[in-house]
Order: structure tokens, then sequence, then C-alpha cells
């Protein structure tokens, strides 16, 4: 079965996979942090939609798609297109190497982001676990 | 979408003239106390004289700077207001001159919230030029800044592209005083960077050739530089090769072996270019037991195999880490963590530290195989051992 992105069914799942990684637990066992991932409109879907994720202690604390960024209190706000997120959802797009292209736009603490590389990893290891179908196409 | 940053490189013998151009009036010189010892500033200052340019300098920088003796020279630059800031030595002197210079642009930010994003706005009072000393760091041309804590006793990676020299000077006259040791340490850190560089997973077309190039010009004329320190053509080689070196993986990025070197330096005091030579081959075995592709391309290119049956795979990525570990023999570096004399009960007392620290390097990110925890223990033991990688 694939998940359709976006929505809120795809980021519960993307909470289930890395609830269920070993190596997310252990990277992130000191990470605390909460997330909202803003993917902005753009030529290939025509609506900003907002991710809430909250990260604590190598854990999924709760997921949902929220109405706005101001929706749910957090940490650190990671901005892109949605063409740019299907990228790095595909394993095409390094998120590290699409913040300091400036793909991706962060408010937070970069420097505690750069010190946590392996969990960014992780993170793209369970994304990339979800089983997505993006607009205009069947499944991938 | 991808980007390549570089300085505008003089190079070659002579290269330090192109100072005699420099318009301006004041500059500031960000060194160490060795580098003046060996009479190389009073050769950059002999050229910045024929500019009309007052020179001041500023050679409190020890090894491994830190965010202490930066603020310290951010104070100087702030009194004297250059408009030049040009970082004379190895590694650390050109690091504390970036972190210098971008504090006296921007005295209300942190040092370390100098980051890969974000704009500094730098260039308003002044430029930076680097002139390495040493070859191997290949900071010259980076934008990398390596700074310790000396409070927290933590390495703190940090810079922006736009922090990177805009002129940067390579005169193989400047490292021609360097001993063997030295010469052998920092020019084994170019092979690092050229091999990581070639083999991490953000290499580009653009660094590809760099990466190659250096890695060839450091088999070739390191052992001759170590040797005979007065061979002009080995010391130009490998002056070169750090900087093709440092333009390579300084627009890819390094790797496991940084990290892990990062770490045991951190720790044991290890100088830098020994550390990541160490563990190099051990990262080299690991990866290519997941993804051996590179690794075995790069060891065909230099000529690492002999026979068709060892061009692909598993035994061609091998054949790179016997010749990496066959250098160091020749230079006199030592293979393993045993052999750089660090007791083994020090170094097992620190071994969750040293795990801790290199799985959280940033370098760590560009790593073609990630290791877990229990790997990662596992490869500083193998490390310690000289044991080829297995697993």
């Amino acid at each position: 079965m694939a998940f359709k992105f976006p929505s809120d069914e795809w980021v519960k799942e993307f909470a289930r996979q890395i609830n269920s990684s070993k190596a997310y637990e252990e990277s992130g066992k000191d990470w605390e942090g909460d997330w909202i991932f803003i993917v902005e409109a753009d030529e290939a879907y025509p609506k900003t939609v907002y991710f809430f994720i909250g990260l604590y202690h190598g854990k999924v604390t709760d997921a949902a798609m929220i109405e706005n960024e101001n929706a749910r209190p957090a940490q650190y706000y990671m901005r892109g297109s949605f063409s740019t997120w299907r990228k790095t959802i595909e394993g095409k797009l390094d998120p590290i190497q699409g913040l300091m292209t400036r793909k991706f736009k962060l408010k937070g603490n970069l420097m505690k982001v750069l010190r946590y590389p392996r969990s960014a990893k992780e993170l793209v290891n369970c994304v990339m676990r979800v089983p997505t179908e993006f607009p205009n196409q069947q499944s991938t | 979408m991808w980007n390549f940053i570089s300085p505008r490189i003089v190079f070659g013998e002579g290269a330090l003239d192109a100072l005699d151009e420099l318009v301006g009036n004041r500059a500031l010189i960000v060194t160490d106390k060795g580098v003046v010892e060996l009479g190389l500033v009073n050769k950059v200052i002999a050229h910045l004289k024929k500019a009309s340019i007052e020179v001041c300098v500023f050679d409190e920088v020890e090894p491994d700077p830190s965010v202490q003796t930066v603020r310290k020279g951010a104070e100087v630059a702030l009194q004297l207001q250059p408009d030049w800031v040009i970082g004379i030595g190895g590694g650390s002197p050109i690091d504390a001159a970036k972190a210098i210079w971008i504090l006296y642009e921007r005295p209300d930010i942190e040092p370390a919230a100098i980051a890969p994003v974000g704009d500094l706005g730098l260039r308003k009072k002044a430029r930076l030029i680097t002139i390495p000393t040493t070859s191997g760091t290949g900071s010259e041309v980076t934008w990398a800044i390596v700074l310790t804590d000396a409070e927290e006793k933590r390495k703190m990676g940090l810079g922006n592209q736009e922090n990177v020299a805009d002129i940067a000077i390579v005169d193989p006259e400047m490292a021609m005083s360097m001993p063997p040791r030295l010469t052998a340490d920092t020019g084994l850190d170019a092979l690092v960077h050229a091999i990581e560089g070639y083999t991490c997973t953000w290499h580009t077309d653009l660094t590809d050739g760099l990466c190659l190039h250096a890695a060839r010009l450091v088999f070739q004329y390191l052992p001759r530089a170590v040797v005979d320190g007065q061979d002009l053509e080995a010391r130009t080689r490998m002056h070169n090769a750090a900087t093709c070196a440092g333009l390579g993986f300084g627009n890819a990025m390094a790797s496991m072996a940084h990290a892990m070197g990062h770490s045991l330096g951190g720790a044991f005091h290890v100088p830098h270019g020994r550390a990541v030579a160490i563990f190099l081959p051990y990262t080299i075995e690991f990866c290519a037991l997941e993804e051996s592709a590179r690794f075995a391309d790069l060891a065909v290119l230099l000529g690492c195999v002999n026979s068709d049956t060892e061009h692909n795979g598993v035994k061609a990525a091998h054949s790179l880490a016997y010749y990496v570990r066959d250098l160091c023999h020749k230079v006199g570096n030592p293979t393993s963590v045993a052999e750089a004399g660090i007791p083994r009960k020090t170094y097992e007392a620190q071994l969750d530290k040293l795990v801790d620290d290199a799985l959280n390097d940033t370098q760590m990110v560009t790593a073609i195989r990630t290791p877990t925890v229990e790997e990662m223990r596992r490869l500083f033991i193998y490390a310690y051992e000289g044991l080829p990688v297995d697993f």
C-alpha cells in the first residue's frame, strides 16, 4: 500500500518508520526538539502544507499534518518547495546539502542540527522506507 | 544544484610576488610563533612593503586554535582596521585567520554561530589572503574552519561559503623548511582529502579530477619530499597536490576517516594528518564491503591493481587500502593506533567517547556506508590492532 503525499496518513507512517528504527533510536538518543516541515506550493503542487513531527530521545512523540505553522509550538522549522521535498523523500537530495544550497531554509539552531548528522541520515532512510504516492503518479 | 567555491589561486615558484601588486593600506598577518621564527613572515612582509602596506603581526595562534585566541585576534583587528587579513601557516593559523576576519567584519556574532547557512555579509571592511607553509590541509582554498572550545574541550567544525579566501598564494618556497615528520603528516592529510573527496557521497564531476590528480601526486612525490626537503620539484608538486585536494574535498566533503581522526585527535592529540591516515585504510575496507565501486574505480585509475581480475569490487578496494598503508610505511608513519604509541588501557577507557564523537562528526554524513554503534566500536578496535576489516 502506498501513502499519498502530502497527507496525515503519510506523516503518521513516517513516524511509524522512525519509531521502528533502531538506528534512529541510537543516533537521536539525546535529541530534544520538535519540527515543523513546510512544503511550499510550486508548479508541481498548488497548496502549501505543514507537518508537525515531535522528536524526543530517539522517538516520535506525535506526528500530524497541521493547518499552519503556528498550529503547534516547535523549535525547528524547515521550509522548501514541494519538488525539493519530493527529491529528499526519494533519496535524490541530501537534506543537509539542500540546506547548504538554500533549497531548504531552516529556522532554529542549525549548529545543533549539524551535531546530529547520523540522525539526519537515519531520518532520510526512514522517509525512503515510506511507500509514497505523489500527485499525478500511480505509485513509487 | 551544487556550488564550486574557490579563491583566486596564485601558485608555483615566485607566487609571493603577487603581493607586490596588492592594493590597500593595512594588513593584519595571523600566524604562529614557529612560522615567525622560520623567517617566513618576514618574506611576506618584504613583499607587502613593496606595495606600501602597513603590517601588524598577530602570532599567538596555537595548534588547534581556540575560540579565545580568535576573539583576541579579532580585538587586534578591530583596533588596527586592516583592509587585508593574511593567514600564514598550516591549517591552524589559516583557520584562525578566517575566524578573526569574520569576527572583525561581524563583531555581533559568536564564533560558534559561523554556520554553513545564512549570509555573513563579509568584505565590507577587509579581504582575506591565505599562504600555506605546509602541504596538506588545503585550508587555503576551503571555507571550513576548525576551532576548539577550550572550556568544553570540544572541536567545532564551522564555516560559511562566504569565508573562503579572496586570494590563495601557494608558493613552494614557503614549505621548504618543513621537517620530515611534518611533511609526512601533512602530506598524508592531503592524500586522505583526495581519496575521501573522490569516494564520499557528495563527490561531483567538478571535484573528481582534482581529487584523482592530487592522490596521484601524493603517491608519487610525498616519499621524495620526506627524504629530501630541499627537493624543489617534490615540494612544488606536493604543495600543488594539497591545494588540488583542498579544492576537491572542500567542494565535496571528507568522510569517515576524518570523523574517526577528529575523534582520536580530540582525545589523544595525535596530529590531524597522522590520525586520519591511520583510519583511512580501515574505512575503505569497511565501506567497500557494502559499496566498492568508487574505491575500485580509484584503485584502477591510480594503478593500484595488477590484473584484470582485480579491477573490480572489494579486491580492488583492498588494493587501494594496501597502497595507502604502504605509503604510510614508506614515510615512516603508523598504520595502527597502537603503532601511534597510544597505550591500550588508555585507549579502551576512551572507547565510548571515541565512538560517540566519531558517529556525531559532521563528516559522517557523506560516508558511503553508515556504521552502527557496534560496528564503529569494532572499527576503532581493528584500527588499534592493525587488523584488516572483515565485517
